[in-house]
């Protein structure tokens, strides 16, 4: 067991995702199993072969001033808005050094698996259409994948680092994976840290879709993604993001922080397998699992839930439920977990952060949301899906597992301890 | 197509005041861009590629480092506009 280091907790929560503009209508969603799945509306969708998506509930339009926007990709757009209610729920206004907060200690991760998408094809289309003067000369600053970070770094003055970890759809988790790390290796004392994600369009679309990746189901929007139902035939595509303040323990305790949850540990690994493809026997992600599981000094028989990266593809699912059945055993019968992607769609690079801030909240609240459109749970999966209402845990220790993988092979398991 | 100064400088206005958010009663002959009105080098070109729009001109991009006024905006955009 490596449990040398520095305890690192959770202070701050901020997200907007296909559910809600905010934590706390997202989460009220997700409690309540409403899907943020709909008809897509814009003008390209007739030609699209996909006619869905899980878009952001409350537009970033609604919420930045129009100036500000207009000088961001809308992936930033929606980080800035989550990096700043968390920095609010942490208990902080304004820039690092007018709220009590070293900026030199401070730093920011955001994540982004694709990047600045809507920028760089929509000056694409300026390009062809009128010519080179028509591209905005802020194009590369707004397109570039650590624009998000970046732009979060200097609204809220970070100065001990900006990262951007890209690792397709485990991108928001391994951002929180690596500012634990950088508040563990003594480079910073707090750090905002998460990921966000903005591509509803029609390019994306079709890619995923002849990747053969994305459900082409009909009828119904909300009904979808269903993740470990024998019916689930690929994922949908959501946009949103979460950021989190996540900082050391003492630090927190020494301004007398609210505490969610601690960040007990991280697993990340590779497959070296194939680039799009889930391993078959699913050692890469029992391998995270385990290292996750001794990074943060925890049995396997400590785990109370956990949180699935399930896009409700049929193989992505079975690899794995099957590699957490061979890395918990028999324990894995009393673990119950569920997957948010049933109701929020896939966010890519904003997915392991949502599904992380899901983590948090069922270790804070005791609550798991339930997984959605699990009409027929598929014999394979073997897991405890909690569906319907949601599941209580008990009132004694909780610790949970969050897992997030993406193409290329990633794979990332954070885990996360009620304090 | 010709058009007046004040005309100029009420067009000029909209297009910072669209890029930027500065109001459009604060874009006056005297004000600098760079000083006065705060506005970066990147949104400058913004504003140069959106006059050229409106008022039909050419900027070349060897002359916007000459307009540090919006004065010198304004007289450039004139006389190009009266040549054109």
């Amino acid at each position: 067991m490596a449990r040398s280091q520095v305890p690192v907790v959770v202070t701050g929560l901020g997200a907007s995702t296909p559910l809600g503009g905010d934590v706390a209508s997202t989460w009220d969603a997700l409690l309540s199993g409403r899907s943020g799945v709909r008809h897509l509306t814009e003008e390209w969708v007739e030609q699209s072969p996909v006619r869905i998506g899980a878009p952001v509930a409350v537009d970033p339009s609604e919420v930045l001033p129009r100036v500000e926007a207009r000088r961001l990709d809308r992936s930033a757009q929606i980080a800035l808005i989550a990096a700043r209610q968390a920095w609010a729920d942490a208990g902080f206004e304004g820039k690092a050094s007018e709220t009590g907060v070293d900026p030199d200690r401070f730093g920011v991760v955001c994540a982004s698996g694709i990047g600045g998408l809507h920028t760089l094809l929509g000056n694409y289309d300026q390009l062809l259409a009128h010519g080179p003067r028509k591209v905005s000369p802020l194009a590369i600053p707004m397109l570039m994948p650590n624009s998000p970070a970046a732009n979060v770094g200097l609204a809220l003055q970070a100065r001990a680092g900006v990262h951007t970890p890209v690792s397709a759809c485990s991108s928001g988790a391994e951002a929180i994976a690596y500012g634990l790390d950088m508040i563990r290796s003594g480079r910073a004392d707090i750090v905002v840290a998460g990921g966000t994600e903005a591509v509803i369009h029609p390019l994306p679309i079709a890619a995923f879709a002849n990747m053969m990746a994305m459900s082409k189901r009909e009828g119904d929007p909300t009904a979808v993604s269903r993740p470990f139902d024998k019916d689930r035939d690929g994922f949908v595509l959501g946009e949103g993001g979460a950021l989190f303040v996540l900082e050391s323990a003492e630090h927190a305790e020494a301004r007398g922080a609210t505490v969610y949850a601690e960040l007990a540990g991280a697993g990340i690994t590779s497959d070296a397998h194939h680039i799009a493809q889930p391993e078959p026997d699913g050692a890469g992600v029992m391998a995270a699992t385990r290292k996750a599981l001794d990074d943060g000094g925890l049995r396997p028989s400590d785990i109370n839930h956990i949180n699935c990266h399930a896009t409700s593809t049929p193989v992505g699912d079975a690899a794995e439920a099957l590699a957490l059945r061979k890395v918990f055993g028999e324990v894995i019968a009393g673990i119950p977990v569920t997957a948010p992607k049933s109701m929020i769609g896939h966010l890519l690079g904003g997915a392991g952060a949502v599904e992380a801030l899901a983590t948090v909240l069922t270790v804070h609240h005791g609550q798991i949301p339930p997984t959605i459109n699990v009409d027929h749970l598929d014999e394979v999966i073997g897991l405890d899906v909690v569906r319907g209402e949601p599941r209580k845990l008990g009132d004694g220790p909780v610790a949970a597992l969050n897992n997030a993988f993406g193409f290329g092979g990633h794979n990332v398991v954070l885990a996360f301890r009620k304090p | 197509m010709a058009s007046n100064e004040e005309e100029i400088l009420t067009g000029l206005a909209e297009i910072v005041n669209e890029i930027t958010g500065v109001p459009a009663a604060d874009v006056q002959l005297d004000k600098s861009f760079t000083d006065d009105l705060d506005i970066d080098s990147l949104s400058m070109i913004e504003v140069v590629v959106g006059a050229e729009e409106k008022f039909g001109v050419k900027i070349p991009e060897d002359e916007v480092k000459n307009l540090a006024t919006v004065g010198d905006a304004v007289s450039y955009i004139k006389n190009a506009s009266a040549e054109a």
